[in-house]
């Protein structure tokens, strides 16, 4: 007998050593960070109490409401938001009439300005996502705009 | 037995392993190999999923009337901009908004052939703030916005019959040309017999002034001129950038069976004109005014309604009037088609349809032959300039039927041939051809990018092909029009990739990504919507009836409409529905359809406003919907309308909300 037969197998598993590893250019193993979506980062006890966004510090509230301010908020309110939100009663998303007692300023303004961030990785939010089917749009609200309907919604809490 | 076969077996098995193992060593892996046979082609045009491409390529539609938006080198399409023709999806030409775009002096035009797009250019160069394409047929020139991607404003051309020559931009976007394709009658008596050609027909260029902020174009002036076939245009560039050149054809003056009896004369011109000067008699008083109504027709704020401004006369220019020279002809053999001036400007390349040379003029020699009298004749006027005074070079051996050129910036210039259906390169130095590639099949235009810009960048080479024939798999009898993708950034050119298009590609441009990309919206700000029959607030919603017109003012969310129960409507009445789009985030769009609307759905971008005209013929409950995927409650978004008897006395009522 001129060759064995674990000759042959030795020749047979290093053709397929060959091939696996010289035509294997297509290794899918490593992913690009950030696509698995599996580990959520913490939320530090600022972000758990006031949400994810641009406001990032706590903002200071006048005991008196700004009425130019209120009015400006009431504006893009109409125009931005009450399309979605009743002040009672739950329509496409949550009542807005005594959100300001539920939720800080904060809060509610980063959720308007980072509506995706925030049911995606806010626990309120995802449950909040959960419970109304419907993400909230961002609706090209700017910081101060925001900080406006704020002030309006402040005032609508306090007189009804 | 047992130990023979088994003999054999190893045997085989071995034979085997040695086979595979020299085939290894000799061809390399299966995948590998096939990258070999198309070298790295693959590579070139890929971009990976969520990556995005370098150029946008900007391909008329021909027939189809239209622009289509494309990312190269991938090759894939990223819109369709509808521009003369209708098209349902995005309700373009059926919505009240859009209709008045098509208005013309014969009427409502529904469809046009879409030749020549040129994007805006400042000192030379393409710089994305708008792109005009030309309508062949009924003239016209569109303009389209570069932030919004939508058709503003349609002008169109009088006096002119077939608006081929057209719509190429001076080197700062001063003007945009046409000329006429077809010579016909010019005066006020248009009832003649076609015998009466060379008497009564008469071609016209025009010249058609930009405004720098808004994009506005106004018909400044038209020049009346022999009743020759204008076939193409450029502007030119640097040096020459105070001129346009225009091809002609039939300086036979044929009007019948063209195929032979505008194919005799050795040698039709290159029409050189100096728009400056031009512009200048205009101002001087040179002109004389034309009757004719043209319709010009534009949006005059941001939204709302396009409005029609009917047009009646337009100044004009007659060589055979005015003393001043400011058009000259140009001899160029043969029948050429396209004219294409080079970066530096001195080069005026002539694509000699049915020439066996590519002739190149020069510019400066141009104006010398001006400067030194050498005219051999004059045609109503205009000074004919002998062609040994103004030719520098004649390509030798360019193949049949050379049509257009473009350049690299390199010293090189690229033509498309189209009868022996190729890319010939050839050096602006030699005259030279270095390289040349087949086209599948029968080429027309072709782009490089940035190829016609004062700055070309060499990179890509798209052919615009004129069929596909076997190219792609069957799909009956008419196939789509291919284009096929070449690399010359290397010293030959390499054919990378090969795709059908939308209708006829017939030119098309490439500008670099990052000069549009910027500027795009995402959506139409709500605070900027001008629009007078949007709604603003949500609480506006609202039906009103004004006789048998009733106005619906409706706005949509995810995932609602409202109002999205109406009641009151009649048989006979004329209903606008007026949606408003109340989302603020890109790209996301409601629609609207209706039972039974012998028209179209809507399509309403983020913050826009538009209507649908819907005229019920029957009563009845009348359903609509949601025509775009636009959430996970998408199905949940719809509404009734209740259609009552003519006569009957429903009162008009509208809700939303409460059942």
């Amino acid at each position: 007998m001129i060759y064995s037969r674990p000759l042959i197998i030795t020749i047979l598993i290093s053709l397929i050593i060959v091939f696996a590893h010289a035509c294997g250019g297509n290794d899918t193993s490593e992913r690009p960070s950030g696509q698995t979506g599996s580990a959520e980062p913490a939320l530090s006890d600022f972000e758990l109490e006031h949400g994810i966004g641009p406001v990032t510090e706590r903002i200071e509230l006048a005991d008196e409401f700004d009425p130019d301010l209120v009015e400006k908020g009431r504006n893009i309110y109409e125009m931005k938001c009450e399309m979605c939100h009743n002040m009672e009663g739950r329509m496409v998303g949550p009542e807005l009439g005594d959100i300001m007692e539920r939720r800080s300023a904060e809060f509610v303004m980063n959720f308007i300005l980072n509506p995706s961030g925030m049911v995606r990785e806010h626990p309120v939010g995802q449950e909040l996502l959960r419970e109304y089917m419907t993400a909230m749009p961002f609706q090209n609200v700017q910081e101060e705009e925001a900080r406006a309907i704020v002030e309006f919604l402040r005032e609508y809490n306090e007189l009804n | 037995m047992t130990n023979n076969k088994s003999k054999t077996l190893r045997g085989l098995l071995l034979g085997a392993g040695f086979i595979a193992i020299a085939a290894f060593i000799f061809t390399g892996c299966p995948s590998q190999q096939r990258m070999l046979d198309t070298g790295d082609a693959a590579q070139k045009v890929y971009v990976a999923p969520g990556e995005h491409d370098e150029y946008y390529g900007f391909f008329s539609g021909g027939y189809s009337g239209q622009l289509s938006v494309w990312g190269l080198p991938s090759a894939r399409l990223l819109r369709v901009i509808p521009v003369f023709s209708q098209d349902p999806e995005t309700a373009y030409g059926y919505s009240e908004e859009t209709k008045p775009l098509f208005e013309t002096s014969y009427g409502f035009i529904p469809w046009d052939d879409s030749h020549h797009p040129h994007i805006s250019q400042t000192n030379g160069d393409a710089d994305g703030r708008w792109i005009f394409i030309n309508a062949n047929n009924t003239p016209r020139i569109a303009r389209i916005d570069l932030t919004t991607f939508q058709t503003r404003e349609i002008l169109e051309i009088p006096n002119t019959g077939g608006n081929h020559a057209s719509s190429f931009v001076t080197s700062n976007t001063e003007y945009v040309i046409g000329g006429t394709r077809f010579s016909i009658p010019y005066e006020e008596d248009l009832d003649v017999p076609i015998d009466s050609y060379s008497d009564a027909f008469r071609g016209a260029l025009s010249f058609i002034a930009v405004d720098q902020q808004t994009g506005r174009m106004n018909l400044d002036f038209q020049i009346v001129v022999p009743p020759y076939n204008y076939d193409l245009g450029r502007a030119g560039k640097g040096p020459s950038s105070d001129w346009v050149f225009f091809t002609t054809y039939n300086t036979e003056e044929a009007h019948t069976m063209l195929e032979i009896n505008a194919s005799r004369n050795d040698k039709d011109f290159i029409a050189a004109v100096n728009w400056r000067k031009a512009a200048q008699l205009v101002r001087d008083g040179y002109g004389t005014t034309m009757p004719g109504e043209y319709y010009h027709n534009y949006y005059s704020g941001k939204q709302g309604y396009a409005v029609n401004d009917v047009k009646n006369g337009v100044t004009v220019l007659d060589t055979r009037e005015i003393d001043e020279d400011f058009i000259y002809y140009l001899p160029t053999p043969k029948s050429p088609h396209g004219v294409d001036i080079d970066p530096t400007g001195e080069f005026i390349v002539g694509g000699g349809k049915l020439a066996t040379v590519i002739p190149v003029h020069s510019f400066s020699r141009m104006l010398e032959a001006i400067e030194n009298g050498n005219i051999i004749d004059r045609i109503d006027g205009i000074p004919v300039l002998d062609y040994d005074s103004t030719i520098i070079g004649e390509v030798e051996n360019p193949g049949l039927g050379p049509l257009h050129t473009e350049f690299d910036g390199q010293g090189y210039a690229y033509t498309s041939v189209y009868i022996s259906s190729e890319i010939v390169k050839w050096s602006l130095e030699t005259f030279e051809v270095v390289d040349r590639i087949d086209a599948y099949y029968s080429i027309g235009h072709l782009l490089i990018t940035a190829g016609d810009n004062v700055n070309p960048e060499p990179r890509y080479m798209v052919g615009l092909t004129k069929t596909a024939k076997d190219r792609y798999l069957p799909t009956g009898p008419k196939q789509n029009h291919p284009a096929q993708l070449y690399d010359i950034s290397g010293g030959r050119m390499q054919l990378l990739k090969d795709f059908p298009t939308i209708g006829e590609p017939h030119y098309a441009q490439a500008i670099r990504a990052d000069k549009i990309v910027n500027q795009v919206a995402q959506i139409y700000e709500m605070e900027e919507n001008d629009h007078p029959h949007a709604i603003r607030r949500i609480t506006e919603n609202r039906v009103e009836r004004d006789g048998n017109v009733v106005r619906i003012f409706m706005g949509s969310t995810r995932s609602h409409f409202r109002p999205d129960n109406i009641e009151g409507i009649r048989v006979g009445d004329t209903v606008y529905i007026h949606l408003t789009n109340f989302e603020q985030e890109w790209d996301v769009v409601h629609g609207i359809a209706i039972k039974g609307a012998n028209n179209t759905e809507l399509l309403v971008a983020p913050g826009e406003t538009k209507t649908i005209k819907w005229e019920p013929v029957r009563t009845g409950i009348y359903p609509f919907y949601c025509t775009a995927f636009c959430s996970a409650l998408h199905q949940e978004m719809q509404g009734y309308i209740r259609v009552s008897a003519a006569d009957s006395d429903v009162a008009l009522s509208w809700k939303t909300g409460t059942n």
